[in-house]
């Protein structure tokens, strides 16, 4: 860079201040709430912690006040694995396509970008019923999954659009000409090249999925997921057991996170040493 | 574009894009159609008739809650925007242009994003305790002495909407305009400061500028975000606030599906008058592009 030899200014702290707070306004709220959810037995929603105990944890198992929480976390993490396989696959291979000329790239572009920017719910309206019209029964594991890859799949594909922009092409070229057949080109020069990055899209399509409220509402039938009793939670707990659940949830996001960061970083870190 | 050998045909591309438009048409494409056609059907409260109808149209137009809940939803959504956009610009702002080792700009940015990853419906949650009559924020208030009773709009108000809405969605604000200021060429600043432009000046005339397309696509991020909430609004209001969608919610919970299916259709008449307005002022295609 080219200002690294001079001096930092009072613009520099005053903007590393704001930042600061900033990230303290993003985690704090989480912060409190991890704190909160241990409470004690007779510990309110609130500070003061009276006593500290995993109280509020256990009664999200044992109590059945809270409906059906473990076979929602049950689904939510089946539909979790199912986005994450289909996107990163699907998204792959769109991916892919994407690089050449074919008709219908701009239509089907715009509908993947439709899909972000267009209200959950009212998706979610528009398949349940489309599903009521011809006569299937709403399922969490076929229309909530429908929903699920219309959120998770215009991410994973321009995320594949990022990652493709970096891949140089020659690599596949060489193979060829080399005398692979396309199927050996794609198993064994382009998935390892881009393997990074398809784990960020796994990363999407799993947390998208196991995180997504909106279209899930009128789409997985009589079964709920984990963000739905969750949701449901807020109006009817007024105990630190709605923290509690709050605290397991985020500790698996945030597990799965650090896994794919991990994954990418070990990657990377073999690929300069192999250099 | 790569040199296209013997082997891989025509076909090709058409086969690897097969997987998604199925599923991009099933889940997405036909299914608004189906509420597009759902909004001009009649039902008599219980069954839905395929018969073409305006009443659903006409009763949502006629009725002066459509125009208050409009209102309302722009409101939030114009708050939201403001100061997504002042946070977003200036933390970018900072990381871009104020942190100079590459590993620490990447590590903050991440740090800005990671919550993306984890659940909405928590995030808004843990401003409960923070904002509630006996919460953080009052109690700190009382014991600095500056208020003696605890403040009642803190939770349950529309500042407490506006507030977890800019606390869920600034980072769809970062992102693209960290990405656009990325790409400035060092050089350009550069040379503006030779030729005795002021920090102010190199902001107002060429950072901001330069930014635009980051701060358009964010734009239409949040706009679309806070016009199809309901969820939000109906816990952090405490029920005293309805947006556009929240009230489709309701009509939905009472079965009213043509008359909600007409209301989304307004919804997204809105929106797209609004991203389109953005695209006149920002050509983000053309500048994506480049």
């Amino acid at each position: 860079m080219s200002q690294a030899t001079q001096r930092r200014g009072l613009g520099f702290y005053l903007l590393a201040a704001f930042f600061a707070l900033f990230v303290i306004f993003l985690y704090g709220p989480m912060l409190v709430i991890f704190i909160l959810s241990f409470q004690g037995p007779t510990g309110g929603l609130t500070f003061p912690l009276r006593g500290v105990s995993t109280h509020w944890f256990n009664d999200l198992w044992t109590s059945t006040r809270y409906g059906d929480l473990g076979g929602a976390f049950r689904r939510s993490m089946v539909l979790g694995a199912m986005s994450l396989a289909i996107t990163a696959i699907v998204c792959l291979f769109a991916g892919l396509a994407f690089r050449k000329r074919f008709i219908g790239a701009g239509p089907l572009f715009y509908l993947a970008i439709t899909s972000l920017v267009v209200p959950g719910i009212l998706l979610g309206l528009g398949i349940s019923q489309l599903f009521q019209l011809l006569g299937f029964r709403l399922n969490w594991w076929l229309s909530g999954l429908g929903a699920h890859l219309s959120w998770t799949l215009p991410f994973g594909l321009l995320i594949m659009f990022a990652v493709l922009n970096r891949f140089d092409s020659s690599w596949e070229e060489a193979a060829r000409d080399a005398g692979a057949t396309p199927w050996q080109t794609l198993r064994y020069v382009t998935v390892p090249i881009l393997f990074p990055g398809l784990i960020a899209v796994a990363l999407f399509g799993f947390t998208l999925s196991y995180d997504e409220m909106p279209r899930s509402l009128l789409t997985v039938g009589g079964r709920n997921t984990l963000p739905i009793e969750i949701s449901n939670m807020t109006t009817n707990v007024t105990t630190p057991a709605l923290y509690a659940i709050g605290t397991v949830t985020s500790v698996l996001s945030f597990a799965v996170i650090a896994l794919a960061f991990a994954g990418i970083a070990l990657i990377q870190k073999r690929r300069a040493r192999a250099k | 574009m790569s040199r296209s050998s013997g082997r891989s045909s025509p076909l090709t591309p058409y086969l690897q894009v097969a997987p998604l438009a199925l599923i991009m048409l099933a889940m997405v494409g036909i299914p608004l159609i189906t509420v597009l056609l759902l909004s001009f059907w009649q039902t008599d409260g219980i069954t839905i008739y395929s018969e073409f109808t305006w009443d659903n149209y006409a009763q949502v137009l006629t009725s002066p809650v459509t125009l208050t809940l409009f209102l309302n939803t722009l409101k939030y959504a114009a708050l939201t925007l403001i100061a997504t956009m002042l946070i977003g610009f200036t933390c970018s702002y900072f990381l871009v242009f104020h942190v100079r080792n590459l590993k620490w700009q990447i590590g903050l940015f991440l740090l800005c994003t990671i919550p993306f990853w984890t659940s909405n419906v928590i995030r808004m949650v843990s401003w409960i305790p923070f904002l509630g009559r006996e919460g953080v924020f009052n109690q700190a208030l009382i014991s600095a002495g500056v208020i003696d009773q605890p403040l009642d709009i803190l939770l349950y108000s529309d500042f407490a909407v506006v507030l977890t809405y800019i606390h869920l969605f600034t980072l769809f604000m970062i992102v693209p305009i960290f990405n656009s200021m990325a790409k400035i060429n060092p050089n350009l600043i550069e040379a503006a400061r030779d030729a005795g432009a002021s920090g102010w000046q190199i902001l107002w005339t060429v950072i901001v500028p330069l930014s635009r397309t980051g701060i358009a696509l964010g734009s239409i991020f949040v706009v679309t975000l806070v016009m199809g909430d309901f969820f939000v609004v109906r816990v952090m209001s405490g029920g005293q606030s309805a947006s556009v969608v929240s009230a489709m919610k309701n009509q939905i919970d009472q079965l009213f599906y043509p008359e909600a299916a007409a209301m989304a259709v307004l919804l997204i008449v809105v929106v797209l008058l609004m991203v389109s307005a953005i695209l006149r002022i920002v050509d983000i295609r053309s500048e994506l592009a480049k």
